[in-house]
């Protein structure tokens, strides 16, 4: 009878803890969900407890039923981040941990392609990056694949496949040797966007003048000024002629007229003429009477 | 060698300027994505800025008073923590983040240098409070995404977000 004794203490005891514990309010949350899922948060104990979700992305509260589950909707917690979910009764709080994950699918990129306008032919000119979020706004931080493709109004385009990281990726494009209006484009999945970027003629190249005597006055004029790549230099551009001479010099600056510059300078006997633009020079014109 | 430990001690001193008085500060080597060379003078300055921002994280969340995000916190980053402070404001509670270490880490310098990300593995700790009672504090560990841009004389969040290690 007396061995008997702790055995009946020990059991007593034990059946007492389980009671205990069936009755002491406890949560469980998911470790993790997607933006926007449905979850579910279960309860145990007894009476009445308020629940709530808190983190910096969001906060939400719960009356709760202690014993019940509190099931939250689609689309109630859609910011991602980590959360802490409270427990509060009168006289105990209890507390877990969720992590709100971006959603797989992309709905939104933030796309910025830099510069808006450039000349032709510069390697890498051009570039872009882009940061990819779901359709709540989260970064999404797992490796997606961009595509990037800089389509020129005529020829082909160029095409770059790039992996995000942490949400980001970057390409460098060179623009293309025809002057024109570029569309620059970034997909990713369903999602894309898409910037212009307008290409300019680049620096003249080979620019050249010829000169006539047209009685005392020497008319000069370039030969259509084309860049590099044969685009035509645009209207507006200035042209410098200068003609040394004997004693002084002239200088004359002319804009381009539908792709030439002309001017008519005084004659001067052994006067050397030469035509720049910018940093380009052309040709040199030694002239005698 | 002298260069790396001016730029961390001058973080140090940042850190001790805007962040918790208790917060350490680790910066690890950049690792960027880019083409752009990150200058250290940005670096301290996107730095200082974003230890800043905890500052005013902290007020407003305190506080219940979301307009002071608006000095660092800029479009997705400063919506979403300005809802969230209405929601809690709603719900009767107001939360202490207090930033106990920050170990960050470049990770992306855009190439026209008009965003900077950076990777943070943050441990603070969050406490609740129902009007003023504690309802309860937690220490959590969790590393944020954060994407800065460039406002006029400062750099400001526009991605402020934690995601699983």
């Amino acid at each position: 009878m007396r061995s008997r004794l702790p055995f009946l203490i020990g059991g007593l005891t034990l059946a007492t803890m389980q009671i205990a514990l069936a009755q002491s309010p406890s949560i469980s949350a998911p470790k993790s969900i997607q933006a926007g899922d449905a979850f579910t948060v279960q309860t145990t104990g007894s009476g009445k407890a308020a629940l709530f979700i808190i983190g910096p992305g969001q906060v939400l509260k719960r009356d709760v039923q202690l014993g019940e589950a509190a099931s939250f909707a689609a689309g109630s917690l859609y910011n991602a981040g980590r959360y802490l979910v409270v427990l509060t009764m009168e006289s105990s709080t209890e507390s877990d941990f969720l992590d709100v994950l971006p959603a797989s699918k992309p709905a939104e990129l933030s796309f910025l392609a830099k510069p808006s306008r450039l000349p032709v032919g510069l390697h890498e000119g051009i570039t872009g990056a882009v940061y990819v979020f779901d359709a709540y706004r989260n970064l999404i931080v797992v490796p997606m694949p961009v595509s990037f493709e800089l389509s020129p109004p005529s020829g082909t385009a160029q095409k770059r496949t790039v992996e995000t990281h942490d949400g980001a990726a970057w390409t460098g494009m060179d623009s293309t040797a025809q002057q024109g209006a570029d569309r620059f484009l970034a997909r990713v999945g369903d999602v894309s966007s898409t910037r212009v970027v307008a290409q300019v003629p680049g620096d003249p190249c080979g620019l050249k003048m010829s000169a006539r005597q047209l009685g005392q006055q020497l008319e000069l004029a370039t030969d259509p000024v084309r860049d590099c790549n044969g685009n035509a230099v645009p209207d507006g551009t200035i042209v410098t002629f200068t003609e040394n001479y004997r004693g002084g010099q002239s200088t004359v600056d002319v804009p381009l007229k539908r792709g030439i510059a002309a001017v008519e300078m005084p004659v001067h006997s052994g006067a050397t003429i030469s035509v720049a633009s910018g940093v380009v020079m052309g040709n040199q014109i030694g002239w005698e009477k | 060698m002298l260069k790396p430990f001016l730029l961390l001690s001058a973080l140090a001193v940042c850190a001790s300027m805007f962040a918790a008085a208790q917060a350490t500060l680790r910066v690890e080597p950049s690792n960027l994505k880019g083409p752009r060379p990150l200058q250290d003078q940005t670096r301290a300055a996107a730095i200082r800025d974003y230890l800043k921002s905890w500052q005013s994280f902290r007020a407003a969340f305190d506080q219940n008073r979301p307009e002071l995000l608006d000095a660092d916190f800029v479009g997705t980053a400063r919506d979403k923590l300005a809802e969230t402070i209405q929601q809690q404001a709603a719900a009767g509670i107001h939360t202490k983040y207090e930033d106990r270490a920050h170990d960050l880490q470049i990770a992306f310098y855009s190439p026209e240098g008009s965003s900077i990300e950076l990777t943070d593995k943050v441990d603070y700790d969050v406490q609740v409070l129902d009007h003023d009672k504690v309802t309860t504090t937690r220490q959590v560990s969790a590393r944020y995404i954060v994407v800065l841009t460039p406002a006029e004389v400062r750099w400001r969040v526009r991605v402020f977000q934690a995601v699983p290690e």
